[in-house]
């Protein structure tokens, strides 16, 4: 195999339904065996990004390839290499579970096998159950046995943890982990910033149908939210001195028995263990505050992702 | 064509497996047929017109019935499927469009051959029965102008906003059709423009074919009902073909 320097390329891509543009302007690529996301919020343009991708629409204006083919216009020929699951998609009331996954197998020339698969998922008791009948749950990891089943290059997974509880939603993540591990590339998007920053390896963070940065979740955050803060519970009084002397501090609050050291560095918490540890500093409480990837977004965009 | 007999195959199963649509689809009109047939029967004197209404208009009334009832739900079907996002995920697999749309005109022309041979079944009561050719025809007739009005249900099926409006919305289209198709009294009985309107309704062409080949008119009799009822088809085919919405 030649060696594939990004699976999906995205250079401008503007799409408009009639006066709403969904996506202005965004462009991304995407690395063979990662898991990339697509992360802002509800209405961003995640969604239509991501059915451009999938074939399921075509662009207005700018370029997309997906393993080197065009997804509209090669329709069937990229459908069969990659594996989609929709946002809020249902299937028949009444299929049932096995149905579903063998006649999916069905539409492509080299499944995997379905009993397997099923297996994988967590999904084997329930082969017989009827669609309607599944929890949230079951319906999204059934959805993924129909975007594996055709043992996929390519897997586009949108919102999938959406309106699951939080043990539900850790398994998927596991699951999707999984697939990576297996050399598949996984494009995802999300409205949960936990979610973008546990399992991808690097997020485009999109509003308003633009993509505003790209990079690793840490190579975000050290970019774009540096500061962190370590606060002590100590009642040292020359405490407060030894920090401010740290290389790169740039603030120490003391009051009511805590102390509060800021910095940029990413060795803050580092210098501060050993600055304690060194001067035999007590302390009865330590907490240290990093920014995560919900700082970053309240940073580019000025305000919250829920908002 | 691919996954055509597979999808068709399953969409039976899930069909088979909603009591009150098949009930609706197969039921309704073999109930109609007998009940109708049981009451007139007592009334119909020979030469009477209970007795041609029983000859001829009610095996073609419970035909068209089946016909209307396999619109209604195809109507029904793909606003559901629309609205749950069904048809968008089959359309993100190698399907073609054409084959998922296909899979459930065969569903519906299935069974309607199914209520047919139910019907007939059941009319052997009430009706020396006729040759197996003219059964046949009568069959080949009904599935003919099922598939026009199908075409037609495509068209309506893409002007529904929601599954709920789907079914009476629908049934607002074809039941009045049948009551200006000609089966229950001579047209020339309307004022002049609702004759007009009656006159080119497609129930009213299916109605004349199909009363003709259950009457063993030859089929040059009836050749204009045919080229219309093939004309409604072609034209909402084409139309659908443009505007149905996938979502």
């Amino acid at each position: 195999m030649s060696a594939q320097p990004s699976v999906v390329r995205v250079s401008g891509i503007r799409k408009a339904y009639g006066p709403v543009v969904a996506v202005d302007d965004v462009s991304f690529e995407v690395r063979s065996g990662e898991i990339f996301g697509l992360v802002g919020p509800n209405g961003a343009g995640k969604t239509t990004t991501m059915e451009c991708l999938e074939g399921l629409r075509a662009p207005d204006r700018g370029a997309i390839s997906v393993l080197g083919l065009d997804p509209y216009r090669s329709g069937t020929a990229l459908k069969a290499r990659i594996g989609v699951q929709l946002q809020e998609a249902q299937l028949q009331k009444r299929i049932t579970v096995r149905e579903a996954v063998d006649f999916w197998a069905s539409l492509y020339p080299a499944p995997v096998n379905p009993a397997t698969l099923l297996e994988q998922l967590g999904l084997k008791d329930k082969r017989n159950a009827w669609f309607m009948t599944l929890s949230g749950g079951q319906k999204q990891r059934l959805f993924i046995a129909l975007a594996l089943i055709n043992d996929p290059e390519v897997v586009f997974l949108d919102e999938l943890t959406t309106g699951l509880d939080p043990q539900a939603r850790r398994a998927i993540w596991d699951l999707v982990r999984g697939i990576r591990d297996r050399g598949k590339t996984v494009v995802l998007t999300t409205h949960l910033m936990e979610e973008a920053e546990r399992l991808c390896d690097r997020v485009a963070i999109i509003e308003h149908g633009r993509v505003i940065d790209v990079d690793t979740p840490a190579g975000l955050v050290a970019r774009h939210c540096p500061e962190r803060a370590v606060v002590l519970a100590t009642t040292d009084e020359t405490a407060r001195d030894r920090f401010l002397s740290l290389p790169g501090v740039e603030a120490v609050d003391a009051g009511a028995g805590t102390v509060t050291i800021r910095g940029r560095n990413a060795t803050l918490v580092t210098d501060v263990i050993q600055c304690v540890s060194a001067h035999h500093i007590p302390v009865t409480d330590f907490q240290t505050t990093v920014p995560t990837l919900e700082d970053v977004f309240l940073r580019l965009t000025g305000h919250s992702i829920r908002d | 064509m691919k996954g055509l007999w597979q999808l068709t195959w399953l969409e039976i199963k899930i069909f088979i497996r909603e009591p009150l649509g098949l009930f609706g689809t197969v039921g309704v009109p073999v109930l109609v047929f007998l009940g109708l047939g049981r009451v007139m029967r007592g009334a119909a004197t020979p030469a009477s017109p209970e007795e041609a209404f029983l000859r001829a208009g009610l095996p073609v009334f419970a035909a068209i019935l089946m016909a209307i009832s396999a619109v209604v739900s195809l109507v029904t079907v793909i606003a559901i499927y629309r609205e749950g996002g069904i048809l968008k995920r089959l359309r993100a697999t190698p399907l073609r469009p054409s084959t998922i749309l296909v899979a459930h005109v065969l569903v519906k022309l299935l069974f309607t051959a199914l209520t047919l041979a139910l019907l007939i079944a059941a009319g052997r009561r009430y009706y020396a029965p006729d040759t197996a050719i003219q059964l046949l025809r009568f069959g080949v007739a009904l599935l003919f102008t099922t598939c026009s009005l199908l075409s037609v249900g495509f068209l309506i099926a893409s002007l529904v906003p929601t599954a709920r409006f789907a079914q009476p919305l629908a049934g607002l289209v074809f039941y009045p059709m049948i009551a200006l198709s000609g089966l229950f009294y001579p047209l020339s009985l309307l004022p002049p423009w609702l004759e007009a309107v009656a006159r080119v309704l497609p129930l009213t062409f299916a109605v004349s074919l199909l009363r003709g080949v259950w009457r063993g008119d030859p089929l040059s009799f009836h050749l204009w009902d045919a080229a219309a009822i093939a004309l409604v088809f072609a034209v909402c085919t084409a139309l659908s073909a443009r505007v149905f919405r996938w979502e």
